[in-house]
């Protein structure tokens, strides 16, 4: 997809790799919106970036339509979503008890805490795919982008809430990307990989981040795959760093 | 729909599975019930389905003037560039602990006490107005950031709210599968029935879905002589695709009457459909010959409304009447979210 004059909607847009990838789609020329909960830092890279700025909860269902209907508005039908947004859950506090992680084990997480995780991760995501899809449908165009991570395929421990919601979110993207299909819409996870980010620094606080990959880097290979969406198969799952963009 | 015939309500907004479909087929002058599941099964090859892909605004908005009386703004389109738009004001009974926001959203427009006079100057829900005419319509400025100004109307806005549905109406129901750019300001519901696996049927079935986007207005003020003035002015806008995919096809059928306006506004402005941005006043009824679009799906209205006028466009009255009666005996629902009616002519 040529993305100059494309509209794109970006959720988990106020910092690390949806802020990065904002930030890539408005060098191409796109028209940006990007969505978070916390409206300070989302308004400062905005505005640093030049894209437009939803203050809402995606995993809140009565913001879904206003989220996509503000954007629609502000830059026209959606041809872009990139679902960046997701939540680790509650983490405990710093503990100097040998714990390498503030993730709780699943034994350990409250029902409730799981369900508020797929709600944000999962559901919330679903209702923006369930009404930017239709449009995209009709208009035989469209790239849907679910960010997961290598937590939906592995059984790391204390990753369980965020590593199911992961899971069922990629198989969301196969699913939607073999229904969206034959309309022309092209629907694809990808996990970005390890990333110095405060979700991995909340995640796991004592990892060396010169391991880590910037969300620039990782950032630019995204766009890379929305630019060669129709090489991408109908509902794949790609890991960032073995995307060749030729 | 339909002359001579009133419909019950509809009540809450059904799933699609429970609404009813009633078919008319004019030339044959005949009329059955069918399933709404069973709508692709009409169309095929050479046949072009256009659809009106306008989102529906959270366009009622409760508020205040700055003399603290209040109103309810209903939005006929979103701010511009400039923070300016169009809307409708109406009055509200008393806001407070004796009406609580959902008894107020859901008095019937007419039993409204008429707005506050309004005029430029004048502050309302923090905007300025800009121009304000006798017909409640008024122009506003929201100053401040764009973003903000759209977040903060879509924060404090519900779609309209209809006195025959009690329950709150959110948004979730009152969109079309396809809707994209909010510029309706109530569901263009005749698409209602038209969700992805009917999307997904017709094409495979070899039928064309082509969109458009009006700017459905309001179906109702409140005042009998301003409701008799409607629909006014709507803008619309016809993609260069639609436009030859109305071109080449054999049968147009239009999902929609905003959509019968908009294809049948360019074929009269223009000598045939073409793409492109425009407004229509055009009131379509008995006497208008269709040049474009032969079928339409509706929904099922009272005979008095311009729905209904609109409707004898497409079907001989005594026709509509008989299959008006046989939908009414049948217990079809009417008004919006009600029942739905497809019509073809050839």
């Amino acid at each position: 997809m040529e993305l100059r004059g494309k509209a794109a909607l970006v959720t988990g847009g106020g910092r690390g790799l949806g802020a990065a990838l904002g930030e890539a789609l408005v060098k191409r020329g796109a028209r940006v919106v990007l969505v978070a909960r916390h409206e300070e830092p989302l308004r400062a890279v905005a505005a640093r970036i030049g894209a437009h700025a939803l203050a809402f909860d995606v995993g809140d269902k009565e913001s879904a339509h206003r989220i996509t209907g503000a954007a629609a508005a502000l830059v026209g039908p959606i041809d872009v979503l990139v679902h960046a947004a997701s939540t680790l859950g509650p983490l405990s506090p710093p503990q100097s008890g040998g714990a390498t992680s503030r993730m709780p084990f699943l034994l350990d997480t409250a029902c409730e805490d799981l369900q508020s995780v797929l709600e944000t991760n999962l559901v919330g995501p679903f209702r923006i795919d369930k009404i930017v899809g239709g449009s995209m449908a009709l208009r035989k165009t469209g790239v849907i982008v679910h960010v997961s991570s290598d937590a939906a395929t592995v059984g790391y421990p204390r990753w369980g809430a965020y590593a199911v919601s992961k899971a069922a979110f990629d198989q969301l993207g196969r699913v939607l990307g073999a229904e969206l299909g034959e309309h022309g819409v092209k629907v694809f996870s990808v996990d970005p990989g390890e990333m110095d980010t405060k979700m991995h620094a909340d995640a796991m606080p004592d990892a060396d981040r010169a391991t880590l990959a910037r969300p620039e880097d990782v950032a630019a290979r995204f766009v890379s795959m929305i630019e060669n969406a129709e090489r991408i198969e109908p509902g794949a799952r790609l890991i960032a760093s073995e995307w060749r963009p030729s | 729909m339909m002359a001579g015939h009133a419909f019950a309500p509809a009540t809450f907004a059904r799933p699609i599975a429970e609404t009813r479909l009633l078919v008319v087929d004019v030339a044959s002058r005949s009329f059955r019930e069918a399933a709404p599941g069973d709508l692709p099964a009409f169309f095929g090859l050479g046949d072009v389905l256009v659809v009106n892909d306008a989102a529906t605004m959270a366009a009622s908005v409760l508020g205040t003037t700055e003399r603290g009386e209040p109103i309810e703004l209903r939005l006929l389109s979103l701010p511009d560039d400039r923070g300016e738009l169009d809307a409708v004001v109406l009055g509200v009974g008393a806001i407070g602990a004796n009406a609580p926001d959902q008894e107020t959203w859901h008095t019937p427009t007419e039993k409204r006490p008429a707005p506050p006079p309004l005029a430029p100057g004048d502050r309302v829900l923090g905007a300025t107005v800009l121009r304000a005419s006798a017909s409640r319509r008024v122009r506003l400025r929201f100053e401040g950031d764009h973003d903000d100004v759209v977040a903060s109307l879509y924060r404090a806005g519900k779609p309209v709210q209809y006195a025959h549905i009690p329950a709150p109406l959110p948004l979730w129901d009152v969109q079309n599968v396809y809707a994209a750019e909010p510029w309706a300001s109530e569901m263009p519901s005749a698409g209602r029935i038209v969700d992805f696996g009917a999307l997904d049927a017709l094409r495979k079935r070899g039928a064309v879905v082509a969109r458009l986007t009006h700017g459905a207005g309001l179906s109702s003020i409140g005042d009998a002589a301003l409701d008799a003035s409607l629909p006014w002015t709507e803008r619309y806008r016809i993609p260069e695709e639609t436009a030859s995919a109305v071109a080449s096809a054999k049968r147009v059928i239009a999902v929609g009457t905003s959509v019968v306006r908009a294809l049948e506004s360019s074929a009269a402005a223009f000598g045939a459909v073409r793409a492109g941005e425009a407004t229509t006043d055009l009131r379509i009824d008995a006497s208008h010959e269709l040049r474009v679009v032969s079928g339409l799906l509706t929904g099922m209205h009272d005979p008095t409304t311009s729905h209904a006028d609109l409707v004898s466009a497409f079907v001989p009255r005594d026709l509509l009447s008989e299959a008006s009666a046989f939908a009414a005996s049948r217990g079809f629902l009417g008004h919006e979210l009600g029942d739905s009616c497809l019509i073809l002519r050839g």
